[in-house]
């Protein structure tokens, strides 16, 4: 506030010798402009000073990397307890049949043609070591956690939906109406695009899984693994180990976090 | 009389003022449009989950391959040496400013959150090629500008070729990027090809020039200043070269996706089954857009025919939208393959062929684009001397 009030008398002393209406207009509209920047700014400070007076627990670090593992043959045809449960986390509830409403998470039933093989899987966002997603976002906003984990940042995402063009996976959703009944642990915004976020906050509460992969062991299926890549000893990474894992769309190099065994 | 005279337009005319009123209002409907769909959300508009970019993109990316493309009838003095374009630099220059500021105020109006172009403008993304962009953007803007400063203030003419190569270089990079933003999609069958840069860049002369030569002509009809046949029909023939060029990469680009075979299901859909896009490719694009203007140009019953050049002008901006609207809608249409060679199916669309349907808020907001453009134009030529006074035969082909 001193440099404001600084600048201000600046401009009075500055105006000393000239015509005293026209100095008193500009004074106050000087004054009024001065005003209304601290109005302005005011809210912004002491929303910064709030938010940094609550600085995470734990810092997120690259020793570990977050995945899933999906085995897709004990994955029911008929079950889509994940996709409920992701809705039910993070407040989704998209309406059967909308091609507007959002999708973190979807049943995709894979046949082929040649056999009449089908096979059911969940498909989200496969949390890629170099996302396409990431690549192409202009202004930073799809960005991957040390951890792994791929977020958009909801403060800098302009609605330019070419994450979505750049997808392979066709894992991203655009908000295309005004939400109600946000939760507070998955905040959203209307404009912005959004997917899976791998429940980051399950994780940085500590409960190490997700709500797919926890409806999914619920159900008996335990088709859906969550774990730490990086750790040896983790569970995820003994099944790949010992039985292996596919990436989808290997061929494009994205060195996914989320693989697939049995397809 | 041989010398060749700048003149602003006379803006006191009642027709003057009602085009520019008409033109406002239609920019104002454009703006409006935006802010209903920003305050309803996308969801009034055509576009969804599946087709994500619709017809605000394509009007879009029109208007800013037009752009670079105006300014090639500029280039053509300045940069290959060929004088008889010296007087219709000017208003290349500011063609070309309008159609991009007309194109980008669509693709910004029509972002999730218009609202935070601030953070577009100051939060980089280097690795991707929308970030650089906006760089080759805003750098245009400034080049383009200063280049039409070289040829308007005699001080600083002797800067004219230069700044005329410099903004030349630029505009082919800009629309390299514009391609680019489609050709560096790996995940979708009908983008990932290097194909589409330079056809982005040979589609920006073709729909460029056919901007440019109805503005000038329009703009002369209405000020009753005289037009000879010696520049219109060097325009025509350029223009007839172009077209070709357009259609040899169009045949190019799908000859070569033909060769390879993961790439023959989305060529099939492109120009046999695709509904509306095939339909759109054979009859407006190549017909249309094509085959009619270059017979209108070449035939010898509407060679030297101004009005036919103005139609064949006019088809090569239809044929050139529904080129665009092919590749950007059709391009998303297609499903993405995630699991190529295999069927797929889910409550996401999966596997499906998308539909679109433009709602009526994005053909506004795509009109708006174009109005601002004119709008643009229109003032431009009325306060400053972008027009020569006479184009006659006499004034182009005097060498200086």
């Amino acid at each position: 506030m001193n440099d404001i009030n600084k600048k201000y008398t600046l401009l009075n002393k500055s105006d000393v010798n000239a015509n005293q209406g026209v100095n008193q207009g500009k004074r106050t509209f000087i004054g009024g402009l001065v005003g209304a920047s601290g109005l302005a700014v005011a809210p912004g400070v002491m929303l910064y000073q709030t938010a940094a007076a609550k600085p995470l627990e734990q810092a997120v670090s690259s020793a570990v990397r977050w995945g899933m593992l999906v085995n897709v043959n004990q994955c029911a045809e008929d079950c889509d307890d994940c996709v409920t449960a992701c809705n039910d986390e993070h407040g989704l509830w998209p309406k059967e049949g909308s091609t507007t409403d959002s999708q973190w998470i979807r049943k995709l039933t894979v046949k082929d043609p040649s056999t009449g093989n089908a096979k059911s899987l969940p498909m989200m966002c496969q949390h890629c070591e170099n996302p396409p997603c990431v690549d192409v976002c202009p202004t930073g906003a799809s960005f991957k956690r040390e951890d792994g984990i791929v977020l958009v940042n909801m403060h800098t995402c302009i609605g330019c939906r070419y994450c979505m063009m750049a997808c392979p996976y066709k894992a991203r959703s655009f908000v295309h109406e005004t939400l109600e009944n946000q939760l507070p642990d998955s905040p959203r915004g209307k404009g912005c695009v959004e997917s899976c976020n791998m429940c980051v906050n399950k994780i940085d509460a500590g409960d190490n899984t997700t709500a797919c992969a926890e409806a999914c062991s619920k159900t008996g299926h335990e088709a859906i693994t969550f774990g730490d890549l990086n750790d040896p000893e983790s569970d995820i990474s003994t099944q790949l180990k010992a039985h292996g894992g596919n990436q989808i769309r290997a061929d494009l190099g994205l060195n996914t976090g989320v693989r697939y065994q049995g397809l | 009389m041989d010398t060749l005279r700048y003149g602003a337009l006379d803006a006191r005319s009642p027709k003057y003022w009602a085009l520019l009123i008409g033109l406002g209002l239609i920019a104002m409907i454009g703006v409006l449009s935006a802010h209903h769909m920003e305050v309803e959300g996308h969801v009034i508009s055509g576009m969804n989950n599946q087709i994500v970019w619709g017809m605000p993109h394509v009007f879009a990316v029109f208007l800013i391959v037009a752009a670079s493309g105006a300014l090639n009838v500029a280039s053509i003095s300045s940069v290959f040496g060929k004088t008889e374009y010296k007087p219709l630099g000017r208003l290349s220059a500011l063609l070309a400013i309008a159609l991009l500021a007309g194109g980008l105020a669509v693709l910004v109006l029509d972002l999730g959150r218009p609202d935070r172009l601030i953070v577009a403008m100051t939060t980089y993304n280097f690795k991707s090629i929308f970030a650089w962009n906006i760089l080759l953007y805003t750098g245009f803007f400034g080049i383009v500008g200063f280049y039409m400063w070289c040829m308007m203030d005699h001080g600083m003419q002797k800067f004219s070729k230069y700044a005329g190569l410099f903004a030349f270089i630029w505009r082919l990079i800009l629309t390299t990027g514009t391609g680019s933003i489609f050709g560096f999609l790996v995940a979708r069958s009908a983008y990932d090809t290097a194909m589409l840069a330079p056809m982005f860049i040979m589609m920006s002369f073709a729909i460029g020039l056919a901007f440019y030569i109805i503005v000038m002509l329009a703009s002369y009809q209405w000020s009753e200043r005289p037009v000879g046949d010696l520049i219109v029909n060097r325009m025509r023939n350029l223009l007839g070269i172009f077209i070709a060029a357009v259609m040899y990469f169009v045949a190019v680009y799908h000859v070569t996706n033909l060769y390879a075979t993961e790439h023959h299901a989305v060529e099939k859909f492109l120009l046999v089954d695709g509904g509306i896009f095939t339909q759109l490719f054979w009859y407006v694009q190549i017909l249309l857009g094509g085959i009619v203007p270059l017979a209108l140009i070449y035939a010898p019953q509407t060679r030297n025919c101004r009005r036919a050049l103005l139609a064949a002008c006019g088809l090569v901006l239809i044929g050139g939208m529904a080129h665009i609207y092919i590749i950007i809608v059709g391009g998303q249409a297609f499903p993405i393959e995630i699991f190529p060679g295999m069927e797929i199916s889910s409550s996401f669309f999966d596997g499906e062929v998308s539909a679109y349907t433009p709602s009526i808020w994005e053909i506004l907001l795509g009109f708006g684009g174009v109005a601002i453009t004119l709008l643009l134009v229109t003032v431009g030529v009325a306060i400053l001397d972008f027009l020569p006074e006479s184009l006659a035969d006499n004034i182009v082909s005097y060498k200086k």
